[in-house]
């Protein structure tokens, strides 16, 4: 059953779960805990399917589902940083008004099919020479351009957050605000740019489950995925570059179940279909009980700043 | 720049019920604009929602049907709110709390109704209790964070009771249909004033936990705890045991809800059960700021939100989604107003700024 054909169908599953947690590991960076990582992904799911179902374009279909995630996002940076409310009540506000968002939006939409123009576009190219790679070449280097992105995405976040001055600058805000502010870092602005930016991303994952995954529209399609990206970002402390292992390993778990029938294999799929849910469990507990210093969170996670109460 | 924020010493009630108001009908506005994009006149919507909620008897028996596990719930949450320990797992321990109660109706279908219902009420407060047990072991024992444990055994209590509806607990006599059977009459909870005794259940339980969170010592170290745990490790609380303590009664009065939801509205175990209430509840509660008797209130007002979502989507053909959009914006709405019931915004003077602002 661990064959190539499963390790690269888990990289397809994890991309979608790559691209929210490299979202929200962004977000948390600035000190904000954004828990609406899910209505976003909906928010981005429903937005890509609607323009590219309409415009057949897949170029205005991603820009339309980061516009949709960025949005959400803003919404949560308005409440959260300007209005000072709540962090935790704002995420779940989020999410609940992403899921309403698109399943109004997706009605009329239910059962559509993604068009030709799009699925194309997202069909898989080998990579020449890499994807020529025994064992290695056909798992990574043999997919559609979005998991590509993916890859590249994850490195460029790291190379922004551990090698330049602005991703220097930003790990300051999510450390200690105050400090940052005191060295004329602008605090708001920071956590303002980099949390539509990993909104952005979060809509993203959501539509390549819609365009690419499914890839048609039904209803409530993200089914928790943005709750394990919260999870993941935890587990891949804060780190993009674990972050892809992380996606990729809840990828596997996530289509486990489904490959698992017609094996002798004799587990009920509801069971198997626990597993993503079980090891997030697992993951978070353990690494609440190894904690240690590199392990930790951005100091400043959830706690709001105004400079007047410094 | 020309204005400031400055924290207000203090605000008049009626001003703060005012902006609060303000913040409703702002988010009723915003909700109309997505009414009027399907080129529906918002009003008409809104009077229809009404009717829709409380036009006849039968209506507001259905409504509050919806608000008694809403309300439960949301007492429930409250406690583990009050404690900042964010519970979103309630849907899941509504469920398990179904699953503990429906063992007793379907084993022993036989024993007379007090006892059966009662043995029920007990599993399913154990259920409920127990399952929101884990995290709190977890968060007291490591710090684990909560909020995405609790999300996620809602995940699994959800796969738990499919995987019993289509296996092990299969009505055999369904024609192939995947439910659980019915429970015996035995197991029904009976009716009072046409609606079945859960709404008394739920009014009880707000006197109960009103007078747990107000005037009880348990919930006056909840309180402590949640606004500093250096604070109440001073005072000498034991953290560990309030956090296990509040938890499981937090999950277990979701439990009771769940058991009251298989008893008296799907007369069985199904899937149905927690039907979104355990995430619809965390938006009352946090709206009625964890009051008990503003909990009241809100959980009839989403009560209403949501079945009379569902009527207008047969009246005007809106995605009953709307109803979540109106939930959401109204939460937006309130925690935005929050702000301006705490800041105040003046405009500096002149001089002001000329002598350097702040």
């Amino acid at each position: 059953m661990l064959t190539i054909s499963f390790f690269s169908a888990a990289i397809i599953a994890g991309t979608p779960l790559l691209f929210a947690t490299l979202g929200e590991i962004l977000t948390q960076k600035t000190g904000n805990l954004n828990l609406g990582v899910e209505g976003m992904m909906l928010m981005g799911a429903v937005m890509g399917f609607l323009v590219g179902f309409h415009s057949g374009n897949p170029f205005l279909a991603l820009l339309a589902a980061m516009l949709a995630g960025a949005m959400g996002a803003g919404i949560y940076a308005l409440l959260t940083i300007s209005l000072r409310a709540n962090q935790e009540v704002s995420g779940l506000a989020l999410t609940t008004f992403g899921t309403g968002f698109s399943s109004f939006l997706g009605q009329s939409l239910v059962g559509q099919v993604t068009p030709k123009s799009i699925s194309n576009f997202f069909n898989p190219i080998a990579i020449p020479g890499l994807s020529k790679i025994p064992v290695i070449g056909p798992i990574f280097f043999n997919h559609d351009v979005f998991v590509y992105f993916g890859y590249l995405t994850a490195i460029l976040l790291g190379i922004y957050l551990y090698k330049t001055q602005k991703g220097l600058n930003l790990r300051a805000v999510g450390e200690n605000p105050g400090a940052a502010d005191a060295a004329s870092i602008n605090v708001t602005l920071y956590k303002y740019v980099h949390i539509l930016l990993g909104g952005a991303l979060c809509g993203l994952g959501g539509a390549y489950l819609s365009l690419v995954y499914v890839p048609a529209w039904q209803e409530n399609i993200t089914a928790g995925r943005g709750w394990i990206a919260v999870a993941l970002v935890i587990f891949a402390v804060w780190n993009p570059y674990r972050a892809l292992f992380g996606a990729y390993l809840f990828g596997g778990l996530d289509i486990i179940g489904f490959r698992i029938q017609g094996t002798s294999i004799q587990v009920s799929q509801y069971l198997i279909d626990m597993l993503p849910y079980l090891v997030t469990i697992i993951v978070l507990v353990f690494v609440s009980f190894k904690k240690s210093q590199e392990h930790s969170p951005p100091k400043g996670l959830g706690k709001p700043y105004f400079r007047e109460e410094r | 720049m020309l204005y400031r924020i400055e924290k207000r010493s203090d605000i008049s009630k009626e001003k703060s019920i005012g902006i609060r108001a303000l913040a409703i009908l702002l988010a009723l506005i915003t909700s109309g604009a997505f009414i009027f994009l399907l080129k529906l006149n918002p009003i008409d919507v809104y009077l229809s929602m009404l009717d829709g909620a409380f036009g006849s008897p039968y209506r507001i028996r259905e409504t509050i049907i919806t608000a008694i596990p809403l309300l439960i719930t949301s007492l429930g949450l409250a406690i583990a709110f009050k404690m900042q320990f964010w519970n979103i797992g309630g849907e899941g321990q509504i469920l398990m709390g179904a699953f503990f109660a429906s063992f007793i109706a379907l084993n022993y279908p036989d024993i007379p109704k007090p006892i059966l219902l009662t043995l029920m009420m007990i599993a399913g407060i154990l259920g409920g209790g127990l399952w929101a047990l884990i995290p709190a072991f977890f968060k007291a024992q490591w710090g684990t964070n909560e909020t995405i444990v609790t999300l996620m055994l809602n995940y699994i209590a959800l796969k738990w009771i499919t995987f019993l509806q289509y296996g092990p607990w299969r009505d055999p006599d369904a024609l192939g249909f995947p439910k659980v059977p019915n429970f015996s009459p035995n197991a029904i909870l009976p009716k009072v004033f046409g609606v079945h005794i859960g709404w008394i259940i739920a009014l009880i339980l707000v006197v109960l936990v009103y007078i747990f969170m107000k005037h009880s010592k348990k919930g006056y170290e909840i309180a402590v705890l949640g606004e500093s745990e250096n604070t109440a490790r001073y005072a000498g609380i034991n953290i560990k045991k309030t956090i296990l303590v509040s938890i499981f009664l937090s999950g277990s009065i979701a439990g009771l809800a769940g058991m009251i939801q298989a008893s008296a509205v799907s007369k069985t175990l199904a899937v149905s059960v927690s039907g979104g209430m355990g995430f619809t509840a965390i938006i009352t509660t946090w709206l009625a700021a964890l009051n008990p008797i503003f909990i009241l209130v809100s959980s009839i007002l989403f009560a209403a939100l949501i079945r009379s979502g569902s009527f207008i989507q047969t009246a005007f053909g809106i995605p009953s989604a709307a109803a979540s959009i109106i939930q959401a914006m109204i939460l937006f709405f309130f925690l935005g107003s929050h702000f301006f019931i705490k800041y105040r915004i003046t405009r500096k003077t002149s001089a002001k700024i000329a002598q350097g602002g702040e």
